[in-house]
């Protein structure tokens, strides 16, 4: 029933997850979700509120360990490892409802987010251990005391860090704001900042909760665009929670649907569209209606 | 709004500057003010280098620790231990006598200062790693009965502490240069982590944890640095302290608890997260502590003879205290630093209202 292509997917699996299942006490949240990202791949993931959506992100970026299961992210199995290891590995998210820094201000938001680059000696040894001959040895390098004791090396970072994080502000067109609070801006540009605050971590996928919550239609066709910018200017691979229809109809290549925890359908936009279990799950069943 | 950004090279010369007239002005007071003067004046630097290390957990890092006197309280014995004279020692020490290394030991002050604040900044970090497991309130407990172990443990260790008899005769090392020297290098390095990219990921954790670590951050990790940080300057401050006072002793409300909330109150005047609000405030309660000596002593109230009350003092701190708390949570500096760029901008918008 499932046919998304007829000839075979070539990309690697950027993302595979298997059997994933979380028990809360008697609740089953999430119910042997499996799924996969190819690389370069921009997926939907909807269902209606409860569903398990955001659990799944949790539980792909670390903050929940799945009770079965496994995520496997390009080919490292990062189950149960710690969220700031999973950023480091590469995968980067936004929240459903915005969690910025917000006394801190646009560009800081920014650095906080390229912080990783100090001190991800962890990740790169699981990378190193994975393969080799890819990702050197890592060297333990003593940051911290450089940061206190600010020695070239570490300003050269610094400065490294600030260009940086200023190209990706131009990148999203928020430059104008870098010295202003991160909570001073509009609801609009604040979704922004959080898509640039996850890239400034260099991630290969991203993950977006709702990034079209709270806008009118016209604000979510200028974020659709701006997704796909981002897909193409950062070459990463996205997958996004949305409530929007027209939104991931859209712009999503493939779609999960969820609903009490189960998968009840997988396709390209077109097949979802008039799935009979996707329309009953959002508007109820049929025979009451 | 205040758009001109002050040059870094300014910044250095307006700075260097400030510190040099800073340095007269003690030289002219350590020579004009008298003896009793001086020592506030050195007392208030202690305070300092106190509340700029607690701040740095409570306010940069935002986890809520109650247990800073016992870290002060470590770096005290530990200096006092180091630097009283062997002679003192076999004088003191009668109920049980001093054990084998520490009672042939006597050396100077600085180096003595350098060994109490390490051996905080490892007290930190055995208190810091189980108890910053658990989050929020819980911290707080669990820092606050680890303080209380501590000093329960001087209490009751005779044979290096000299339990609840306290050491007397230490050598009242700490001058204003002393005092003022440390108050320096606490700043600078405090300042330099604050304003470095591992202090941004310690206000970004204060704000939001789970955001932060979702941005890479190793939030435990973190949060242990500033931990052990903060205990090594709380042992130097207590080291200057120890030799200040030149008797110590383990009362809750010498190296106890009372210490902490001393503390809790001039960072919550300066501002929480403030290095610069948390000088402002140390100077103020120290200030503050020898003024409103006058209300604990008899006085004459428009005719009516009013006793002194010991401890009407800390009715008017805890007064003062829960005032701020409901109407100026702020404090006196904020989040923010008292910096020439900050004084620029003040002034700048000052000039802007008149306009």
């Amino acid at each position: 029933m499932i046919k998304i292509n007829n000839k075979k997917d070539e990309r690697k699996d950027v993302l595979r997850l298997e059997n994933l299942t979380i028990k809360f006490g008697g609740l089953t949240a999430v119910d042997s979700f499996n799924g996969y990202l190819k690389e370069g791949e921009l997926i939907g993931l909807i269902g209606p509120n409860g569903a398990g959506k955001t659990t799944i992100f949790n539980m792909i970026t670390g903050i929940y360990a799945p009770t079965y299961g496994t995520v496997t992210f390009n080919g490292i199995d990062i189950t149960g490892m710690k969220p700031y290891v999973i950023t480091h590995l590469g995968i980067a998210r936004t929240f459903q409802n915005i969690r910025l820094f917000s006394d801190m201000t646009v560009l800081e938001n920014v650095l906080v987010a390229e912080h990783s680059w100090l001190q991800n000696y962890k990740a790169r040894k699981i990378l190193h251990k994975h393969e080799p001959e890819k990702f050197p040895r890592p060297h333990w390098k003593p940051w911290f005391w450089s940061a206190v004791l600010k020695t070239p090396d570490y300003l050269k970072m610094e400065r490294h860090m600030k260009d940086y994080a200023y190209e990706l502000l131009k990148a999203v067109d928020l430059d104008k704001f870098a010295h202003l609070k991160a909570s001073a801006l509009p609801y609009g540009p604040q979704r922004k900042l959080e898509i640039a605050r996850a890239l400034a971590t260099r991630p290969y996928l991203l993950l977006l909760d709702e990034p079209a919550a709270g806008m009118n239609p016209q604000e979510t066709q200028e974020l659709a665009e701006f997704v796909q910018d981002v897909r193409k200017k950062f070459s990463v691979t996205i997958l996004l929670i949305e409530h929007d229809m027209k939104f991931v109809m859209k712009i999503c290549e493939r779609i999960y649907v969820l609903d009490y925890g189960k998968i009840i359908a997988h396709g390209v936009p077109e097949e979802i569209q008039n799935n009979k279990r996707v329309i009953e799950a959002y508007l109820g069943d049929e025979s009451y209606v | 709004m205040g758009t001109k950004r002050i040059s870094f090279k300014t910044n250095f010369i307006l700075t260097t500057v400030f510190v040099i007239g800073v340095g007269f002005l003690l030289l002219a007071a350590s020579h004009s003010v008298g003896d009793y003067w001086v020592r506030i004046i050195t007392l208030m630097a202690i305070y300092s280098i106190m509340a700029i290390s607690y701040t740095l957990v409570n306010g940069v890092t935002g986890i809520f620790s109650l247990g800073h006197a016992g870290f002060i309280a470590v770096g005290a014995y530990t200096a006092a231990l180091l630097t009283l004279p062997i002679q003192q020692k076999t004088m003191s020490f009668f109920i049980a006598p001093l054990i084998w290394p520490l009672n042939s030991i006597q050396m100077g002050f600085f180096p003595a200062t350098i060994i109490a604040g390490l051996v905080a900044a490892f007290a930190a970090f055995l208190v810091g790693y189980p108890s910053l497991r658990v989050t929020g309130d819980y911290f707080a407990i669990a820092t606050l009965a680890f303080a209380e172990i501590i000093r329960i443990v001087i209490q009751n260790s005779y044979s290096i502490t000299n339990g609840s008899l306290g050491l007397k005769g230490i050598p009242p090392y700490t001058n204003i240069w002393w005092a003022w020297g440390w108050l320096l290098v606490t700043i600078i390095v405090i300042g330099s982590l604050k304003f470095s990219s591992y202090g941004r990921a310690l206000r970004a954790m204060s704000e939001d944890t789970v955001a932060a670590g979702a941005m890479g951050i190793n939030v435990f990790k973190h949060q242990l640095m500033s931990f052990v940080v903060s205990g090594f300057f709380a042992g130097i401050g207590g080291a200057l302290y120890a030799h200040w006072l030149t008797t110590i002793d383990p009362r809750p409300t010498s190296l106890g608890i009372m210490l902490t909330f001393f503390v809790l109150i001039m960072i919550v005047i300066g501002g929480l997260g403030s290095i610069s609000g948390a000088v402002l405030g140390a100077i103020f309660f120290a200030f503050a502590a020898q003024w409103l000596r006058i209300v604990e002593s008899p006085m004459n109230f428009f005719g009516i003879t009013i006793p002194g009350i010991p401890g009407m003092s800390m009715l008017i701190f805890a007064t003062v205290f829960i005032l701020i708390m409901l109407f100026w949570r702020r404090g006196i500096m904020g989040k923010d630093e008292l910096s020439w760029q900050y004084i620029y901008d003040h002034f700048a918008k000052k000039a802007g209202d008149q306009d």
